[in-house]
C-alpha cells in the first residue's frame, strides 16, 4: 500500500489561514536560512543569536529596528493606496526624495527665522513641505495618466532619477557644506524629538535614537486603514481597482481618483523623506534612501495592502536591514531577505489549493 | 464497449461550496450518439456539475463512468484524454491570434515549427465536417460571437472530443445563429458524438434535444425523460416546481409627461465608426418604449449616450434638463437608471461583495453615504432588505458578486437600479441568458415599475418581450430608427423586416 500526494483547488479559504501561512513561510525561510549558513561552515545557533541580538537585543538595538521601519510603513501604506487602485506607484523612491528636498526649504532658505521660531511650528512647516512635494510628485504622473493614458509604471521610474539628480545638483552645487556632497547640519530645531533627548529625565532612554516618525508611521497607517474600510473615498478606490468600468458606470470620476490618489500616496512617501531627514539624518545628503522606496513595494504586497500589516512586516524587513550590518557574512541578510520573500509568494498557493495525501486503494479505479 | 453502454454515468454526485449544496446527489446518464439537455434554472447547478465532468472541480462523493469505465479526473487533461470537451459560455480564445493558432494552444504537435498553413488545411477538413465554418486565418477579435463559438467547438473537436458539454451555447447568439448551431449539433450526433447541451430556452431544448435531465436548487427533478410528449409548460414546471405564466399580464396606463427626449443624436462607437446617426425619440412616463433591431446596430450605442458614458453629438433630455455629453453622474441625479448589456464587465465589481454592488449608485447619498464616510452597517441591512426582496440566493451579502450565478447577478443589478425610483430606465437586453423563472421575476418587475410611473427604454433582441412588454416599439436599423408602431397592432414580421432592412446581408 503507498499513499500519494493529492493537490485540488480550494474553493473557499478559512480566515486564519492566510496567518498561518505568512508566519510558516517566515518560520520556514529562516530554517532554510540557517542550513545554508550550516553548510557554508557557519554556526546558525550562534548566528541565530546574534541576529535577534542585533535586531531586538536591547531597547537600543530594538529601537535602531524600529527607526529603519519607520520609512517603510509610511512608504509601504503610500503604496498600498495606490496599488489599491491598480495604480502602480514605483514611483514612491522618488517622491520620498522629493519630501526630503520639500522639507530641507524650510531649513535652508529658510522660510521661517530658525532662532526664533518654536520647534513645533519648524516641524509642522517641514511636514507640510515635505507631504506638498512629495504630493506634486505623486501629482505629475497621476496628472499624465488620468489626462493623457502615459502609463505610471514609466513615468513614476523615471521621475525617481529626475528627482534624485535634482537633490544632488542643489547639494553638490549650492548647498554643499564645505565641498562635501551634503548639506550643513540642520539647526536642532529642525530635529523630531528622539527618546535620546528625554535621557535626562528617563535614564533608559539614553542612546535610544527613536524618534517621532515611527508616529506618523503609525497614524498614517491608522488613517488609510480608516479610508479603505469606512471611507467614501475608499469604497470609489476599491471600486475603480475592481473593476473601472463598473466605477464609471456608478458615476465615478475615475481622472479624478487617479490624480488624488497619485497625490496622496505621493504625499505619504513625501512624508517618509521628511521624517528620515528631520529625524535621522538632520540634513539633506546624496543617499538618504538605501531604497525604501522599492522595498515598500514589496511590503505593502506582502501585507496584502493591509496597513496595520504593514507594520509588522515594516518591523521584519528593517531587522533584516539591521541584522545585515551585525552579521557576517554580510550578505545573509539578503539571502535570508530573498527566502523569504520566495516562501511568502509561493505560499500563496496554499491558498489557492489544498493538498490531500491519499493511500492508493481509496482511489476509484 | 457496445452501442448500450452510455457515453457518461455520473451516480450520487455531490459538490458543496460554501453555504451552497450546489449538486446534491445528482444522477445524469448520456446515451451514446444523444443530445441531453441539462435544464434548469440559474443557480441549479448545471455548470458545476458539467465542470466536475470536465475535470475542474471534485466531487465530494459519487461516482463518474464513461463509456462504462470508472474515471477520477484532476484536471481537465484527465477529462480531454478520455474524450470530454467543453465549450464553456465566457470563451477561452486568445483574441489577437488566428483560428488555427488558437485551436493549437497547448497541444504537443506542432512542437516547434508551425507550419501554419499545413493546419489551416487540417482544421479546413474538420470544418467541412461538421458544417462549422471559419476563415482559419483570422485573427479570433475579427470574428463575430458566433464565429468565435464555432472555434471552441473545433477547438474541443480537434483534441479528440467524443463527447461535448456545451454550457448555454446558445445565449450569446443571434436567432439565425441558433439555427446554424442546432444543425451542427445534429451532424455532429449523426457522426457519433454525444452531446450534453445547457439551457434556459425551452423551445430550443425541445427542438434539438432528444432526452432531458432536469436539475432544481442541486436536485435532479427529471432523470433522462424523454422530450417526446413534454410541453413547454410541463419542462417549465419541472424547472421551477410551480406553474409559470408565460406571458405576463400588462396592465392599461395613460402615457404622462415626456421624460426622455432624443433630438438627432449622432455617436460613433469604440473603432471610431458613425454607430447612431441622426436618433430622435421620446419617452414618456409610464410607458415602455422598446428598441427592436438585430444586435450591433447602435443599441449599445444608444443606451450610452443616454446614461453619460458615451460622448455624442445632439440633444439629450431628462425632463426638460439637457444632459447629453455630461459625466454619468449627471445622469444618475437625474433619476436617470441604467441595466447595462453587460452584467459582468460594467453592472458589477466581481471581487466586492454584494453589498459593495448593492450601494454603486446610493454610497454618496444619505443614509448610507454620511458626509466623508460610509455606514456599512447602513449598507449591509439594505443589502439584506434588497436579497431578500428581490430573492437573491447567495449565501449571505459578504458573498463576492463574482460567485453569484447570471440570473442572481442580474437581479442584484436589478434591485440596485429599482431601488433608486429611477425616473427612466434604460435597460439593454435584461433578460438574456436567464431562465423561464428569472424571466417572468424579472419583467413583472419591469412593468411594475411603468405602473408606477417610470419611463423605460427597453433594448432587447427578443420580439416575443418586446411585444409583451412594450406600449410602442422602435426598430432601430444602422443606427437609424427605421419604423415605429404600436404594441398591440405590431406584426411581428413586419417588424422582422423592418429590423434587416437597413442591413446589407
Ligand atoms: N466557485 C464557486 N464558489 C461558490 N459558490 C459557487 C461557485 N460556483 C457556483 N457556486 C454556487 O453554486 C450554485 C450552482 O451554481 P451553477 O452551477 O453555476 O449554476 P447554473 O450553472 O445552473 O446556473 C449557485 O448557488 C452558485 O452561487
Ligand atoms: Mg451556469
Amino acid at each position: 500500500m503507498s499513499t500519494r500526494l493529492k493537490v485540488e483547488k480550494r474553493v473557499d479559504v478559512p480566515s486564519w489561514l492566510p496567518l498561518v501561512t505568512s508566519i510558516g513561510s517566515v518560520v520556514l525561510a529562516f530554517i532554510i536560512g540557517g542550513i545554508i549558513f550550516k553548510i557554508v561552515g557557519g554556526k546558525p545557533f550562534e548566528a541565530a543569536k546574534y541576529f535577534y541580538q542585533a535586531v531586538f537585543g536591547s531597547w537600543a538595538v530594538f529601537s535602531d529596528t524600529m527607526v529603519k521601519a519607520t520609512p517603510l510603513i509610511l512608504v509601504g501604506v503610500a503604496c498600498a493606496i495606490a496599488f489599491k487602485m491598480r495604480l502602480w506607484n514605483i514611483g514612491a523612491e522618488g517622491q520620498f526624495y522629493a519630501g526630503a528636498f520639500g522639507a530641507s526649504l524650510v531649513v535652508l532658505i529658510p522660510i521661517v527665522p530658525l532662532e526664533t521660531t518654536p520647534k513645533f511650528i519648524v516641524i509642522g512647516l517641514m511636514m507640510l513641505f515635505g507631504m506638498i512635494a512629495g504630493a506634486i510628485w505623486g501629482f505629475i504622473p497621476g496628472y499624465l495618466k488620468a489626462k493623457y493614458k502615459v502609463n505610471e509604471i514609466i513615468t513614476t521610474l523615471m521621475l525617481n532619477y529626475i528627482i534624485i539628480n535634482w537633490n544632488n545638483f542643489w547639494i553638490f552645487d549650492k548647498w554643499s557644506d564645505r565641498g562635501f556632497q551634503m548639506t550643513a547640519t540642520f539647526d536642532r530645531v529642525a530635529w523630531l524629538p528622539r527618546l535620546a533627548d528625554y535621557a535626562k529625565q528617563i535614564k533608559a532612554f539614553a542612546g535610544v535614537t527613536l524618534h517621532l516618525g515611527v508616529l506618523f508611521g503609525i497614524v498614517a497607517a491608522a488613517i488609510v486603514w480608516w479610508i479603505f474600510r469606512y471611507s467614501r473615498w475608499g469604497y470609489e478606490i476599491k471600486l475603480i481597482g475592481d473593476n473601472p468600468e463598473a466605477a464609471r458606470y456608478a458615476g465615478i470620476d475615475i481622472s479624478k481618483n487617479i490624480i488624488l490618489v497619485m497625490a496622496f500616496s505621493g504625499a505619504l512617501a513625501g512624508l517618509a523623506g521628511m521624517s528620515e531627514i528631520s529625524g535621522v539624518v538632520h540634513r539633506l545628503q546624496e543617499s538618504i534612501s538605501p531604497g525604501y522606496g522599492f522595498t515598500g513595494i514589496i511590503v505593502a504586497w506582502l501585507a496584502k495592502l493591509n496597513p496595520f500589516v504593514i507594520i509588522p512586516v515594516s518591523v521584519l524587513f528593517a531587522g533584516l536591514i539591521v541584522a545585515g550590518r551585525e552579521l557576517q557574512p554580510a550578505g545573509l541578510s539578503f539571502l535570508l531577505q530573498g527566502i523569504i520573500l520566495f516562501m511568502l509568494i509561493s505560499s500563496d498557493v496554499l491558498l489557492r489549493y489544498k493538498i490531500r495525501i491519499l493511500r492508493t486503494d481509496e482511489e476509484a479505479a | 464497449m457496445s452501442s448500450t453502454t452510455p457515453a457518461v454515468e455520473m451516480k450520487d454526485i455531490v459538490i458543496r461550496f460554501p453555504g451552497v449544496l450546489a449538486n446534491d446527489h445528482v444522477n445524469l446518464t448520456l446515451r451514446q450518439g444523444e443530445i441531453h439537455a441539462l435544464l434548469g434554472e440559474n443557480g441549479a447547478g448545471k455548470s458545476t456539475l458539467m465542470n466536475a465532468l470536465a475535470g475542474l472541480y471534485k466531487p465530494v462523493s459519487g461516482t463518474t463512468k464513461v463509456n462504462g469505465e470508472l474515471v477520477d479526473f484532476n484536471s481537465p487533461k484527465d477529462a480531454i484524454a478520455k474524450g470530454i470537451g467543453m465549450v464553456h459560455q465566457h470563451f477561452k480564445l486568445v483574441p489577437t491570434h488566428t483560428v488555427t493558432e488558437n485551436i493549437l494552444l497547448g497541444m504537443d504537435e506542432p512542437r516547434f515549427l508551425m507550419n501554419l498553413k499545413k493546419y489551416d488545411e487540417k482544421i479546413l477538413e474538420l470544418e467541412e465536417q461538421y458544417g462549422l465554418y471559419v476563415d482559419p486565418a483570422a485573427k479570433i477579435w475579427q470574428l463575430p460571437v458566433g464565429a468565435q463559438q464555432r472555434v471552441e467547438i473545433l477547438k474541443t473537436l480537434y483534441r479528440g472530443a467524443e463527447i461535448l458539454i456545451m454550457d448555454e451555447p446558445t445565449a450569446v447568439l443571434a436567432p439565425q445563429e441558433i439555427d446554424d448551431l442546432m444543425v451542427t449539433m445534429r451532424s455532429m450526433t449523426d457522426q457519433g458524438k454525444s452531446i450534453i447541451f445547457i439551457s434556459h430556452k425551452l423551445h430550443e431544448v425541445i427542438a434539438v434535444a432528444d432526452r432531458v435531465t432536469v436539475l432544481r436548487k442541486g436536485i435532479v427533478t427529471a432523470h433522462g425523460k424523454s422530450l417526446e410528449g413534454l410541453t413547454k409548460r410541463n419542462l417549465a414546471q419541472l424547472m421551477v416546481g410551480r406553474d409559470v405564466v408565460f406571458s405576463v399580464e400588462k396592465e392599461e396606463r395613460e402615457a404622462g409627461d415626456v421624460v426622455l427626449e432624443m433630438k438627432d443624436v449622432y455617436a460613433k462607437n469604440n473603432k471610431g465608426l458613425p454607430a447612431l446617426q441622426g436618433i430622435s425619440l421620446r419617452v414618456h412616463s409610464g410607458e415602455i418604449l422598446g428598441i427592436a433591431g438585430v444586435g450591433g446596430n447602435g443599441q449599445s450605442e444608444l443606451a450610452e449616450t443616454i446614461t453619460g458614458l458615451r460622448e455624442c453629438e445632439g440633444l439629450i433630455e431628462i425632463n426638460g434638463e439637457e444632459i447629453s455629453n455630461q459625466p454619468p453622474i449627471e445622469a444618475i441625479a437625474r433619476g436617470v437608471s441604467h441595466i447595462p448589456e453587460d452584467r459582468t464587465t460594467v453592472g458589477s465589481a466581481p471581487s466586492l461583495s454584494i453589498t459593495d454592488n448593492m450601494i454603486m449608485k446610493n454610497y454618496n447619498q444619505e443614509p448610507i453615504g454620511n458626509g466623508w464616510s460610509i455606514n456599512f452597517a447602513r449598507a449591509g441591512e439594505h443589502a439584506q432588505k434588497l436579497k431578500e426582496k428581490y430573492n437573491i440566493l447567495a449565501p449571505n451579502v459578504r458573498t463576492p458578486a463574482g460567485k453569484l450565478s447570471g440570473g442572481n447577478l442580474q437581479k442584484l443589478i436589478l434591485a440596485r437600479e429599482i431601488s433608486s425610483y429611477p425616473r427612466l430606465m434604460v435597460a439593454m437586453q435584461p433578460t438574456r441568458g436567464l431562465d423561464v423563472g428569472a424571466i417572468e421575476a424579472i419583467q413583472s418587475l419591469l412593468l411594475e415599475q411603468r405602473q408606477s410611473g417610470t419611463a423605460i427604454l427597453l433594448i432587447s433582441e427578443e420580439l416575443d418581450e418586446l411585444l409583451s412588454l412594450s406600449d410602442r416599439i422602435a426598430v432601430i436599423s444602422d443606427g437609424k430608427i427605421v419604423g415605429a408602431v404600436l404594441a398591440e397592432d405590431a406584426d411581428i414580421n413586419e417588424i422582422g423586416l423592418m429590423m434587416t432592412g437597413g442591413t446589407d446581408d
